[in-house]
Formats: C-alpha cells, structure tokens, sequence
C-alpha cells in the first residue's frame, strides 16, 4: 500500500544540534569581522585630516606630525590594516587613547562593570515587570485591566528617555529623597541603590513594547489548537499553563528581548550621562568630544560584541527551547503528505 | 435503548459589546451507544459550536443553555472540574488541524504521555508500553521513532492518526471528531476515515462526526443531522437526506453534490459510482 511512502519519517529535517551550533558560532563571527572592518574606516571617513581634527586648526605642524606618527597615518592604508587587525588580535585593542595616553582596551574594561551592571539591572526589571503585565492582560482581555495595561505605558514610551530620567530624580531622588541624585553609591547595597533610578529609566522605556508583543503571543498561544486540545482532553488548566503557554511563549519573548537590549545598550549610554554614572556612556562621550578615535573604536567593538555575544546566546537558548528552530528553514514545507 | 448523549433545545448565543448573535439555536439531537451521529453543514452553520459548547470549550463571551445530558447527567451544569474530570476519560475530541493540535515543543511520546498521566495511575514504563500499543494500533510502523519526534517532523495524516490513538486510549465512551479529515490530503483521508470505521466497528464507541463533505459523512454515519445557521434542518438516514430531504438547504447540497458525482459517471463511462 501506499502507507510506506506515506507515513515515512521526513528523516532529511534532521539536523543535529551540534551542527547547528557550528553555523550560529559563523555567523556570530562573521558579523564580528564586518563590524571590526566598519570601525577600521570610521576614523578614515573623517573628511580631513583626523590629526588636525584632534589637535585643532591652529595646532603645530611639529605636534600634527607627531599624532600622524602615532596614528599611522603615513602608512599606506593596507599597511594601517594590517596593524589594526593584528592589535584587535593580538590584543583585543584599538591602540592607546589619545587623550589617557593609556590602552583603550583597559578604558573599557575599566568602566564597563557599571554599564553592565546597570543593564543587568535594567533587563531584571523589563522582563519581571513586562511578563506580570502582559500575563494579566491577555488573562483579563478587553477589560479595564487590559486596556489600562496598554495604553498607560504608552506615554513612558513616547517621552525621551532622558527626560523620564529627570522627572525620576525630580520625584524620588529631590523631592522624597529615596534615592541619590546621581553617582554611584559605595559597597554591595549602595552600587545597586544607587543605580535603581537609571535602570527604572531604562526599564520603563522597554516595557510598553515588550508588553504588547507578549500579550499578543500569549492571546495566540492561549487561543491555540493544541491548547484546546489539551483542554478537551481535561488536562489541568495549571499543568496547560505551566508547561505549555509558557513555554511556547517563552522563545519569541526571549527573541524580542534580545533585539530589544541593543537598543537598551543605546539608552543606556544616555541615561548613564543623565545620572553622573561613570560607565561606558561617559567614556564614549569623552572620547567623541575630543576626537579620540582609538578610544571610539574600543567602545564601539566591544559593545558591537557584546550584542553580537547576546544574540548567539539567545539563539542557543531558543534553539535549545524550540525544535523547529533547530532545522534548516528548507526542509518545512510538505505537510499535507 | 437509552441514548448516551442527548442534547434539547440547545442554544448559543455570542455576546460581543452591544451585539448579541445567535449562533446555535435549538438544536436537540441524541447519540446511541456504538452509533455514529454525523453532523452535515456548511462553515458557519455552528456545528463546531453545538460540541464545543456541549463540552465546555467555549468562552465567557458564549452562554449557552439547554440541556446537554451525557449518561443522564446534564454538562451544562457541570462545572469546571468535574467536568474536566468527565472529558477525556469518558468524552475525547478530535480536532480539524492535526498539524496544530500537537504542542511544537513536546516530543510527540511526551504528548501521550500527558494523557495517560492525567487518566490513569499508571507508571512510567506501562505508559510508554502502552503508548506503543495505541500507535501500533492506529498502523503507525515505527511507533518507537515516532514517540521520539516533535510534530512537525510528521506529516498531517500521521498526526491525525496520533491524535485518534489518544482519543481511543483512554477508551471512552463518546469520541467528538471536528471535521478530522479536513485538513488532510485526499489519500490519507479515506485512510482516516477507514480509521474511524475501523474504531466503530471494534470498540462499539458512540460518535459524533462533523463534516461538511457529504461523501465523508455517508461512509461514516449511521444517522445525518444537516444543521443550517445554526439550525438542525434535517434529519434521518444517508439515504433518506438524499432521498427526501425535507428542507430546501439540504435538497441544495445533496443537487449540488448529486451534480458532481453525474459528471463523475460520464467521465467515468457511467460505470457504477457510489457517493464517497
């Protein structure tokens, strides 16, 4: 009968896990050279010569020299290249800051502890807060709940963040005194007290859009076939929710999430300014506000890597989560048969 | 003999803001033991509701009354846990999509699995034996591998085979099939159908099968309701609804498929075609 060719298991969609691990792993890398490459010509595109551009219209010729020396930019350009590319290899370094005469690496690594902290903290609040609200919106939908649920976040969103941090400190840091008006505070307690008000900032700027994209995956998921399956089959309404909205819900949440924390690294660069923190944000301000090109390209590499870092993680995860996101896209398809 | 399902004059209504549609209005139909009751009509015509409605499926933005009585006990005053605790032991469903139907995430062995979990004490070991026996049983061949993959590494016919494996493991005693073939490719559905005859024949279950597809229906059902805006039209016999249907919408569908079939028999040489 026809029931071999039939029911025969599609054996060609499978792919083993660890394969799929070695093609995330290239792409990963391979956006890593491309960003490496971008930030090489960053300093090229500077119209004019960046040694003027640093040093001043009316520098010493002696001095331009000096930095041009410095800089290599008497080299030919493949030659510059190949220096930078070597260093970034070699050394995970862009060269000496101008400005701090010191390694632009160890800058980084020196203030990315607090940027980092703060957008752990940031991340804790989004998604604590964003799953509670959108779980009670998709189970309240249509309700005054549901509604007061979307539209009040909306007005965070549409303010600029900076100006969401201001009224935060007007509020809670002048006027009720909970918390200080900026810096970082001493100790364990007083790092992250200190660092509350910047992370609600940045928190309240992600939660609206992240909520309204989980409330709409959850209300699909709730009102899935197999949800109602399930629930035709008297499995109980706690073990169905557990187990399988929230875990169907988990991986695009977890997606979404992993798009959203680039734009996040962004705003916290802002709010770090906004808050006297002294992370990255300072250090990439200092290093733009006075042409110091090595330094720029340090922060820019590494926090290009960190979101690179992020996303292969998330990809693992999801991969790991949800077996269709293990297979090659092509091999779907033929689902009648 | 006493029908095992019998519902009267059931009535669903969809509220939504200031409208309010009627979606099934007094429908009253029963099911004997080990008959099939097959439920005839267009998308629309509320035969999906009529069972989901009858077994609880159904929002807070439906009210639903009547009477739906399941072995005397009416389930529409039943609430939440019993009759949770009633369904999938005594009633199982099949549902249209079986590409659907499967949690993605769950290797399909788990998805059995659950079942079994819910219904029974068994241990680990029985469940997974038993398991096996339900696929065997539905000629699935390589019941092991197939435990072992996620839905989407099957086909939809297979699938569905999987999913009236459960609805019988649990051996009740009404199984609702929502359009079960609709979704599947014209070979594989006579395979199913073949499945669900096959079920009837051997397990004396009661079952309530809807389609739209009149070719379907007939090699199914013993009795046809032909339900029309959420009305029961007609009623009786294959024969009878072809024969001499009483309302002008079923007259419709039998001219409409009579239509269909004549050409069939030119085409074929006026050999002798039956309605399937």
């Amino acid at each position: 009968m026809t029931a071999d060719i039939q029911y025969k298991i599609k054996k060609e969609t499978r792919l083993r896990a660890g394969h799929h691990f070695v093609y995330a792993l290239l792409r990963a890398l391979s956006v890593v050279v491309l960003i490496t490459i971008a930030v090489f010509f960053l300093m090229r595109l500077v119209p004019g010569d960046p040694a003027v551009m640093v040093l001043g219209e009316h520098a010493d010729e002696a001095e331009i020299q000096k930095l041009r020396e410095q800089l290599m930019l008497n080299e030919p350009l493949s030659k510059q290249f190949a220096a930078f590319l070597g260093n970034i290899f070699l050394h995970f370094d862009t060269g000496d800051s101008i400005k701090y005469g010191v390694s632009s690496r160890d800058l980084v690594l020196q203030y990315a502890p607090v940027t980092l902290a703060l957008v752990a903290y940031a991340s804790v609040i989004t998604v604590i807060s964003a799953v509670i609200l959108a779980f009670l919106a998709a189970t309240h939908k249509d309700s005054l709940i549901d509604h007061a649920i979307r539209v009040i976040p909306a007005f965070t969103q549409g303010m600029p963040v900076f100006w969401i941090g201001l009224i935060l400190i007007s509020v809670f840091a002048v006027n009720l005194g909970w918390f200080p008006v900026g810096g970082v505070g001493s100790g364990m307690g007083g790092f992250w007290h200190s660092l509350t008000l910047p992370a609600v900032t940045i928190a309240l700027g992600q939660i609206p859009s992240l909520v309204r994209s989980l409330r709409e995956q959850l209300l699909e998921i709730m009102d899935a076939d197999f949800v109602l399956t399930l629930r035709a089959a008297k499995i109980p309404e706690s073990v169905i929710f557990r187990k399988h909205i929230f875990k169907n819900a988990f991986v695009p949440t977890l997606m979404l999430f992993s798009v959203n924390l680039s734009y996040m690294i962004g705003g916290t660069l802002i709010i770090e300014r906004v808050f006297a923190v002294r992370g990255m944000g300072k250090l990439l301000f200092d290093a733009i506000s006075n042409r110091d090109f090595p330094l720029v390209q340090a922060v820019t590499l590494y926090c290009a890597v960190f979101v690179v870092l992020i996303s292969l993680i998330t990809e693992l995860i999801a991969a790991k989560a949800d077996p269709r996101m293990r297979q090659k896209e092509k091999s779907f398809g033929n689902n009648a048969g | 003999m006493k029908p095992i399902l019998e519902v009267k004059n059931l009535n669903v209504d969809l509220k939504l803001g200031k409208n309010i549609s009627k979606i099934v209005r007094d429908s009253s139909f029963e099911v004997y033991p080990g008959e099939c009751l097959g439920i005839l009509g267009e998308s629309g015509s509320g035969k999906s509701m009529t069972v989901k409605s009858i077994l609880g499926l159904l929002d807070g933005h439906f009210t639903v009354s009547g009477e739906a009585r399941f072995n005397g006990r009416d389930l529409l005053l039943e609430k939440g846990e019993t009759l949770r605790r009633m369904r999938g032991k005594e009633i199982s469903m099949v549902l249209q999509n079986p590409m659907t139907c499967f949690d993605p995430l769950f290797r399909i062995g788990d998805q059995i699995r659950e079942t079994f979990r819910t219904h029974t004490e068994l241990g680990r070991k029985e469940i997974y034996g038993r398991s096996i026996e339900i696929l065997e049983l539905m000629r699935i061949r390589n019941p092991e591998e197939v435990m072992r993959k996620y839905p989407h590494q099957l086909s939809g016919g297979m699938l569905q085979r999987v999913m009236i494996g459960i609805a019988v493991a649990m051996q009740p005693s009404l199984i609702i099939a929502d359009e079960p073939t609709t979704a599947i490719d014209a070979i594989t559905q006579k395979e199913i159908l073949d499945e669900f005859i096959r079920i009837k024949g051997e397990y004396n279950t009661a079952m309530i099968f809807i389609s739209h597809d009149l070719g379907a229906i007939s090699r199914v059902a013993d009795r046809i309701i032909v339900m029309n805006k959420g009305r029961v039209v007609d009623r009786g016999t294959f024969r009878q609804i072809v024969d001499e249907a009483k309302d002008p919408y079923t007259r419709l569908l039998i001219e409409k498929r009579k239509a269909v079939m004549g050409q069939y028999v030119r085409v074929l040489g006026n050999k002798e075609v039956e309605y399937a």
